[in-house]
């Protein structure tokens, strides 16, 4: 019987494989089919939607291939694109998304670096509660933790009720609906992003290294520039990708607590597709800034390649 | 200078060159009773060394007895729990590792991954702002000097375990440091190439006339190396002497036992006489011939021919080593002589290494050294015979 069944599977593992499948490319095939399904479809739907004409319809734009007597019409807008080069209004969206996500992952990175070393020297037995506490806010909903900065940014907030309370301001200070409450609200969302990649390098960091260098001669200052900084550089670029990156594209933080002249490509999306209803402009808008994000991405793919060379 | 010149000139020569043998000189570094716990764990116990300048001391000693702890607190990476060290005349408490004039060399190498060899080897010395040209000579001379110069440009993951151990030498001398520290420099590398370096260590450390001591717990390359030897167990020195000392005259099972090959005996004192001692020997058959037979009581004799401080009865240890016993077909007029079966013969190239059993069923082993190409009749296993040794051959242990 099982020798029976035996040749069976050998047939059928025949079969298959003269059909171009082997076990390897089966196992592949899992990813490459998700990827495919959840990544590339919805993509050439929309890369095909920006190269639309607007239309006021149902679907609010025209099809990109029409049918008249048997001739295939097809008609590719690229107005949208040079659109987004006339209105200055997209271009600057475009800095200031770039300009807002550079700064907040630097202050994420100042703010992020120190936290992480801490967490990877400490002994074993804490860092794993230390990491939880790290983690722990993503229990909650992201927007109710960006909703409840709104309640300490107010002017009747929290923080401007102490600082009345303790005299050192007479007059509440403007926070919300400020770019520095934009700041804040990005920095906090995405300082785990930046934690766990720098305490991931941070961790393998091999002490004797420190020794070796403050036996060389070298303050603890200095080896931290010419040792641990330079070794651990793969995380502080994979932790600044991973903020960057979503930065950019971030809505929910503008929205709930940037002000009217906030300006973000995000925000510009929402616009373009909810309020305008301008489907294509919308696509070309996201296909613009994909393309944008592709270099830091590569940066980051190299980063991460490095680190596994090492 | 004038002094010296008037002591006869060898005399004058071998004391100089062994400072711990005059007492007269200042030691280099003064360890006083260092002792290191870890919570409960004591790793070293109130350890005293003196060790002198353009000395290559070796401490020796089986894995976890504490022999990188103590190296680790000379370097200023552990803090004492109780003692002190003195470098050069300075107490070292308090003074970090980047303000001690020492080096050390890591078991690890700890060679820095994202430099190349050349920049490993100036980390030192830039981070003491020497000028970058004086830098850059004195690294090309130390590259020259352990071999490495055509490999300045490589990074440590490009190098062989040789190599690495090289840079991790050049980076520890470059400083020119009154102490060098080596943590078990050479135990990553092969038999063949662990040989080599060895010579290559001494040279360089004579011709530097840098202070080293060196971590190891190889007892052939603690032997090779060192000028004196520090035997360590369970967090204590047992015993410090030359390398012929550590090894003829043990002061202990444990130093007997750990360095080198040894058969030991428990015995019995029956005879203690100014000039000989007498001792009962279970594991020994009787042969007759000695005079104390019947206060053996059955056992076998061993005869020492220098007195020892000890009182009959006294329960002792006797030690005698492989190479200092002789086997023969026939019984010899040596004062300890004893029947064998021979079990095994282990052939090693330049001596032989034969198991002997005595009647009682203990194992013995006994060394000869293979002196010519080819001997007639040499004796093999599946023999008897007799094996015997000198009244001077083995050393009286009382602990
Ligand atoms: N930082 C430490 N914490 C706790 N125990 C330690 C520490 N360092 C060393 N030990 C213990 O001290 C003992 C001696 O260690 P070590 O000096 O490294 O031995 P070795 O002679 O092999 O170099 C070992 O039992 C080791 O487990
Ligand atoms: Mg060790």
């Amino acid at each position: 019987m099982s020798a029976a069944t035996g040749i069976a599977r050998g047939r059928t593992g025949r079969l298959l494989r003269r059909l171009g499948f082997s076990g390897r490319a089966l196992v592949i095939a899992v990813p490459v089919v998700w990827l495919l399904v959840f990544f590339l479809v919805p993509f050439l739907v929309v890369a095909k939607l920006s190269l639309s004409q607007s239309a006021i319809a149902l679907p609010p734009y025209l099809p990109l291939v029409e049918w008249d007597e048997g001739m295939a019409i097809i008609t590719l807008n690229f107005g949208n694109f040079t659109f987004l080069l006339d209105d200055p209004l997209y271009i600057n969206a475009y800095l200031s998304s770039l300009k807002i996500a550079f700064i907040s992952a630097a202050a994420a990175l100042v703010i992020g670096y120190p936290i992480a070393y801490y967490i990877a020297r400490s002994p074993e037995g804490r860092r794993n509660v230390l990491l939880m506490l790290v983690i722990l806010p993503f229990w909650t909903s992201f927007l109710l933790r960006v909703y409840a900065w709104q309640g300490f940014l107010r002017s009747n907030g929290v923080i401007n009720n102490f600082l009345l309370w303790t005299g050192i301001i007479d007059q509440p200070l403007v926070m919300l609906q400020t770019n520095f409450a934009v700041y804040l609200g990005i920095v906090y969302t995405y300082l785990p992003f930046m934690i766990l990649p720098l305490y991931a390098n941070l961790v393998k960091l091999d002490d004797s290294l420190l020794e070796a260098s403050a036996d060389l001669g070298a303050r603890p200052l200095s080896t931290f520039f010419h040792v641990t900084l330079p070794l651990s550089m793969p995380g502080v670029i994979a932790g600044f990708m991973l903020v960057f990156v979503p930065a950019i594209g971030e809505f929910v933080v503008p929205e709930l607590l940037g002000g009217p002249d906030t300006l973000m490509i995000g925000r510009v999306l929402w616009n373009e597709f909810f309020s305008n209803r301008d489907w294509p402009v919308a696509s070309a808008v996201a296909i613009a800034m994909l393309v944008i994000l592709v270099i830091p991405i590569m940066i980051f793919r190299r980063a991460q390649a490095k680190e596994e060379a090492l | 200078m004038t002094d010296t010149m008037t002591v006869t000139g060898a005399a004058a020569l071998a004391a100089a060159a062994r400072p711990w043998t005059t007492g007269t000189e200042r030691p280099f570094v003064r360890i006083d009773r260092i002792t290191k716990k870890f919570g409960d764990f004591t790793a070293v116990d109130q350890v005293s060394l003196d060790i002198f300048k353009g000395e290559l001391f070796c401490l020796l000693g089986g894995s976890g007895c504490g022999k990188s702890t103590l190296l680790r607190m000379l370097a200023g990476f552990e803090t004492p729990t109780s003692g002190k060290i003195e470098i050069d005349g300075q107490d070292m408490a308090g003074i970090p590792p980047y303000d001690r004039p020492t080096n050390m060399m890591f078991q690890s190498y700890a060679l820095f991954p994202h430099m190349t060899v050349e920049k490993n080897v100036a980390y030192g010395l830039l981070r003491d702002g020497v000028h970058k040209s004086v830098v850059r000579d004195r690294v090309a001379e130390m590259l020259k000097m352990v071999q490495l110069h055509t490999l300045a440009g490589r990074k440590p993951h490009q190098l062989s375990g040789g190599q690495r151990q090289r840079v991790a030498l050049a980076r520890s001398l470059v400083k020119q440091p009154k102490l060098l520290l080596l943590d078990e420099p050479l135990g990553a590398l092969d038999k063949k190439l662990r040989e080599e370096t060895q010579f290559e260590l001494v040279k360089i450390q004579e011709t530097l006339g840098v202070t080293f001591i060196v971590v190891t717990h190889d007892q052939e390359e603690a032997m090779t190396l060192s000028t004196r030897i520090g035997v360590m167990n369970a967090g204590r020195i047992i015993q410090v002497g030359e390398p012929p000392q550590v090894y003829e005259y043990p002061n202990s099972r444990f130093v007997a036992d750990f360095v080198g090959t040894v058969n030991l005996f428990e015995g019995r004192v029956i005879e203690d006489e100014p000039d000989f001692i007498r001792l009962a020997v279970q594991d020994l058959p009787v042969t007759g011939e000695g005079s104390g037979a019947a206060s053996a009581g059955g056992a076998g004799q061993i005869y020492v021919g220098h007195g020892v401080s000890c009182t009959i009865d006294q329960p002792l240890w006797y030690a005698v080593r492989p190479e200092k016993m002789r086997l023969s077909r026939h019984a010899s007029d040596a004062p300890n002589s004893y029947p064998v079966w021979v079990e095994d013969v282990a052939y090693m190239g330049n001596l032989s290494v034969y198991r002997l059993k005595l009647p009682g069923g203990r194992y013995l082993l006994a060394s000869k050294a293979n002196l010519s190409r080819y001997e007639e009749d040499t004796i093999s296993w599946g023999e008897h015979a007799w094996v015997s040794w000198d009244d001077t051959a083995g050393v009286v242990l009382t602990q």
